[in-house]
């Protein structure tokens, strides 16, 4: 461990600020990146089915 | 030499049984060795001794950038696939890679930005390399508005793969803009010919990282494929087959 304890890990010597911030933001646009792709796969799926139901019922 | 793997890649309905089997392990994967990678630079890794605890951000950093230029590059090749052989996986690649590789521009952009206030003592400068990775970014998101904006998927196809190819000048611009130009961005971190500079427990958990976020895209990028296929062979049957039997 590079730290003694857990609030200095968090102030990392006055440079927290940038580290949190830098790893923050690419954790949320990383989070955004797996939601965009399953959230799409999904509707896509759902809309094909939907669209095929109705062909058949018709 | 067989070119079957390369019939077989072109073929949609193949594709697509072959990456459902590769997209949620390579994805599980590059989580694994990205948080580990992640853990180990942020609380393991020693402090650098000129820059502090502010160059932990380059565990984050170097892999996205690497991945906005392979990404990249993988555009640029998939676009001359197509434009050379018509490849119909190929469009379906670009599509799917693009919003990923612009994601990925963003935050290299970002976190090099927060990692310059301390260690420059500004966000940004307007040098060779951060310049020609705004370049980078902004390519990928013409090749995302020109898909959206147009109707015909024939002109979409050809002139997303045309920008693909032609943006690949921008790469050698990146790689090389911190070796020949006067810049203030330090030079890379991994070459092929030579020893890292910094001792393994600094590089190694960057190793980590990377392979761990190549996994993570790659994964990504098939589930992405999967979707876009599904798109644009809605017509076929055994599209249609897979829609009714597998639900989600």
């Amino acid at each position: 461990m590079a730290f003694n304890n857990f609030s200095e890990f968090l102030i990392m010597g006055a440079h927290g600020i940038y580290v949190w911030s830098a790893y923050g933001f690419s954790a949320f646009a990383l989070a955004w990146l797996v939601w965009n792709t399953l959230a799409t796969r999904r509707k896509t799926r759902n809309s094909l089915r939907k669209r095929l139901l109705r062909n058949q019922n018709r | 030499m067989s070119w079957a793997w390369f019939h077989k890649l072109g073929s949609p309905k193949w594709f697509f049984s072959w990456s459902k089997s590769w997209a949620l392990p390579l994805f599980c994967v590059g989580c694994v060795c990205l948080f580990v990678g992640l853990v180990w630079g942020l609380a393991f890794a020693p402090a650098d001794y000129q820059q502090g605890n502010s160059f932990r951000i380059i565990y984050i950093h170097v892999p996205v950038a690497m991945l906005a230029q392979s990404c990249y590059l993988a555009l640029g090749v998939a676009g001359f696939v197509f434009l050379v052989w018509q490849m119909k996986m190929a469009p379906v690649f670009i599509k799917s890679m693009a919003p990923v590789g612009a994601v990925m521009a963003l935050i290299a952009l970002v976190s090099g930005a927060i990692w310059g206030k301390p260690t420059w003592g500004t966000w940004w400068v307007w040098d060779a390399r951060l310049t020609s990775v705004l370049v980078l970014f902004l390519l990928y998101m013409g090749i995302i508005a020109l898909q959206n904006s147009l109707d015909d998927l024939v002109l979409v196809n050809k002139a997303a793969a045309v920008i693909s190819v032609l943006g690949l000048i921008n790469l050698p611009i990146i790689k090389y803009s911190v070796v020949l130009l006067e810049t203030l961005h330090q030079g890379p971190t991994f070459t092929l010919t030579k020893k890292p500079e910094m001792p393994p427990e600094m590089w190694l958990p960057l190793l980590f990282s990377v392979i761990g976020l190549y996994c993570f895209v790659a994964g990504l990028v098939l589930w992405r494929m999967q979707t876009e296929i599904l798109k644009r062979e809605h017509r076929s049957n055994w599209v249609k087959q897979e829609v009714m039997e597998h639900g989600l």
